[in-house]
């Protein structure tokens, strides 16, 4: 039983870093209707130029503001070039043109820092916790507990940026109507400069915690696929739809990894999430906090 | 005046109808068909069949599955890539284990066995759509892959799932030069590329254009939308199948289920939006553009760094190559969001005014 409960919270527990990959998505979708399949370059990105600088001999502590004006710079580079011609486009022009963006991101990480993976240390250690173990039998990793923490910070202070300030209900009114929030006079271009300058400072944060796990290296753009069902499963306007999805994806499928994978031949990680998700869309097509949509003719 | 429909008068709703109603369009249909079935092979080297055109065929075909799917049905697809290695490994089986079956027969019923399979993909489509639908679809691109590389049996038990696809034989004549494979390929791509141009211009084709612009609506004025939905999801698979064995025994002779990952489904999505959505020129166009700028972007980098001696590492110049890529993606939607095959209309309309400015 114990075990179940050790992949069962392990599962939980990266289940917490898809969601923060997901929040990213979940940003600038809320924002700004774009569905950014960036999202995944720009984790890589970021954790490629952390690293990078700290070869450069940068502090730690100075790394990590350095990258966010380097993140915030890409944001608006992005927000001037790619999504200011195309206001008004299909939503599947804009999701092209951020396939694309991902190409030239994943592109420009490489030749700025090189294509070699890199390990990414903390200072936090990725080892289960020992008397835990000794306590119940189940072994929790420190560097778990920690991004679990990171997530909730950062979720709480999304949550009350998006409630509580100005630029917040400025974003919510663009999330819902483009022309009327330019009617009643908010600068549509700076919103979309300050959500994917917002998404920008999450990619850093989940570049941060992945690369610690799994290296920097280009494998951290996959990352981005798997936080698609999270999204789905989660709707993909809401934040506590990311957090919720995440833990229900991570936590299933590392369950369905253990359990029902050796009867299958293995690796079904792969897949599982998205099965799942498009199951569970069969009953509830707007996934679990999304928006009902209502149509009409 | 090069290009005008003045005095062609259609006296019946058939030639109205008609696949090219204007005769300058069917000169130059025919001229394009002469010149590909006479004058490239008589041209064209080896490396140029095998590393442009064959792949620009059979991709032009994947293209026009997902346009059927996604340009006229209205249903955004992240798949295309599976269905096209159901098709391939589904004629490999059906080689291996009919003894004597002819080959474009085991194509024809591979087609169907990625139809069968795209239905059952296709049902989410009955509740969820837009996105959520696109990422749905990437199950059948995840689960489609994992399950040919795991279950034996399809790939005969070789280590990782690859095959090697059994010579083209047709009547005793074994396909093997590359100009008969690409006449091979060409024939098949311009049938049915003809028969998607039909099919788009008739009753299914305009059910689906009815589902695409607002399926509520659609339905009120009695389209079946289950019909007309699995429907286009099964013609676009038979599309894809079929591109994919081709892919398999005309293009790559060895292939593994990996070959057919997301990546190409995405490359094949590129040629839709670049080419022009809703279009069977567009698919021709999109994927002219998405096989050339790779072979043109390494030519003329690999030149600058000869002739000017820079001296650019093999690993910066393909990480050049995705940059510029990207960045000609992002541009194209820019300044022409409904493909090259607007391009061509705009074209079109100069031509009906010229020489004169109005």
């Amino acid at each position: 039983m114990s075990f179940f409960f050790e992949v069962l919270i392990g599962g939980l527990l990266s289940g917490v870093m898809y969601s923060l990959v997901a929040l990213g998505f979940v940003l600038i979708y809320k924002a700004s209707g774009v569905f950014n399949f960036a999202q995944g370059a720009m984790v890589f990105f970021a954790a490629l130029t952390y690293v990078g600088l700290l070869e450069q001999g940068f502090s730690p502590w100075l790394a990590v503001p350095a990258t966010l004006v380097v993140m915030v710079i890409l944001a608006l580079l992005t927000e001037r070039f790619v999504l200011r011609p195309l206001v008004n486009q299909p939503q599947i022009s804009l999701f092209m043109a951020t396939i694309g963006l991902t190409f030239f991101i994943e592109g420009l990480a490489q030749i700025a820092w090189g294509a070699n993976v890199r390990g990414l240390e903390l200072g936090v250690q990725d080892e289960p916790m020992q008397w835990l173990v000794e306590a119940t039998g189940i072994g929790i990793s420190k560097f778990d507990i920690v991004a679990a923490g990171v997530a909730a910070v950062l979720v709480t202070l999304i949550a009350l940026f998006f409630n509580r300030t100005r630029i917040g209900r400025a974003l919510r009114a663009v999330a819902d109507d483009h022309q009327a929030a330019l009617a009643v006079g908010i600068p549509l271009q700076q919103i979309w400069a300050i959500v994917w300058g917002v998404a920008g400072a999450v990619a850093l944060v989940a570049g941060l915690l992945w690369g610690a796990r799994n290296g920097v290296q280009y494998a951290l753009t996959f990352v981005a696929l798997k936080a698609l069902p999270v999204l789905i499963l989660g709707g993909f306007d809401s934040v506590p739809g990311a957090i919720v999805g995440g833990l229900i994806i991570g936590a299933t499928e590392k369950l369905a990894e253990v359990y029902l994978g050796p009867y299958v031949g293995g690796g079904i990680e792969g897949w599982f999430p998205y099965v799942l998700a498009l199951l569970f869309l069969l009953v509830r097509p707007e996934g679990l906090f999304g928006e009902k949509i209502i149509r009409r003719i | 005046m090069l290009y005008r429909e003045a005095g062609q008068f259609k006296t019946s709703y058939e030639t109205d109808a008609a696949i090219f109603p204007i005769r300058q369009d069917r000169i130059a249909m025919a001229l394009v068909i002469l010149v590909a079935f006479v004058a490239v092979p008589l041209f064209a080297s080896p490396y140029i069949f095998t590393g442009i055109l064959i792949p620009f065929l059979i991709l032009t075909l994947a293209a026009i599955g997902l346009n059927i799917l996604t340009g006229y049905a209205g249903q955004l697809s992240l798949g295309t890539a599976a269905f096209m290695a159901v098709g391939a490994f589904a004629t490999y089986n059906f080689v291996l284990r009919i003894p004597g079956i002819p080959i474009l027969l085991a194509f024809a019923l591979s087609g169907v066995v990625a139809a069968l399979v795209g239905i059952v993909f296709g049902l989410p489509s009955l509740r969820i759509r837009g996105f959520y639908l696109a990422v749905a679809t990437l199950a059948a691109q995840f689960f489609i892959v994992w399950f040919l590389t795991k279950v034996g049996w399809i790939s005969n038990y070789s280590s990782s799932g690859v095959i090697t696809a059994q010579p083209i034989v047709i009547l005793g004549y074994t396909f093997t030069a590359p100009a008969a494979k690409y006449l091979l390929v060409l024939s098949i791509v311009a049938v049915m590329a003809l028969a998607a141009k039909n099919m788009a211009r008739g009753n299914v084709g305009r059910s689906w254009m009815a589902v695409r612009d607002m399926d509520v609506a659609a339905e009120v004025i009695g389209i079946r939308l289950m019909r007309a939905k699995l429907l286009a999801f099964a013609v676009s698979s038979f599309y894809c199948g079929v591109a994919g064995a081709l892919f398999a025994y005309a293009y790559l002779g060895t292939v593994e289920p990996e070959a057919f990952n997301l990546d190409l489904s995405f490359r094949v999505l590129f040629m839709v939006i670049i080419g022009g959505v809703g279009t069977v020129l567009g698919s021709f166009l999109g994927a002219a553009f998405v096989t050339l700028v790779p072979v043109l972007l390494s030519v003329s980098v690999r030149f600058l760094d000869r002739n000017l001696g820079l001296h650019i590492a093999e690993s910066t110049i393909s990480n050049l190559e995705l940059m510029v890529f990207g960045g000609l993606i992002i541009f194209f939607l820019i300044v022409e969001p409904h493909g090259l095959a607007r391009l061509w209309q705009i074209g079109k309309e100069k031509l009906r005014l010229w020489p004169f400015p109005h």
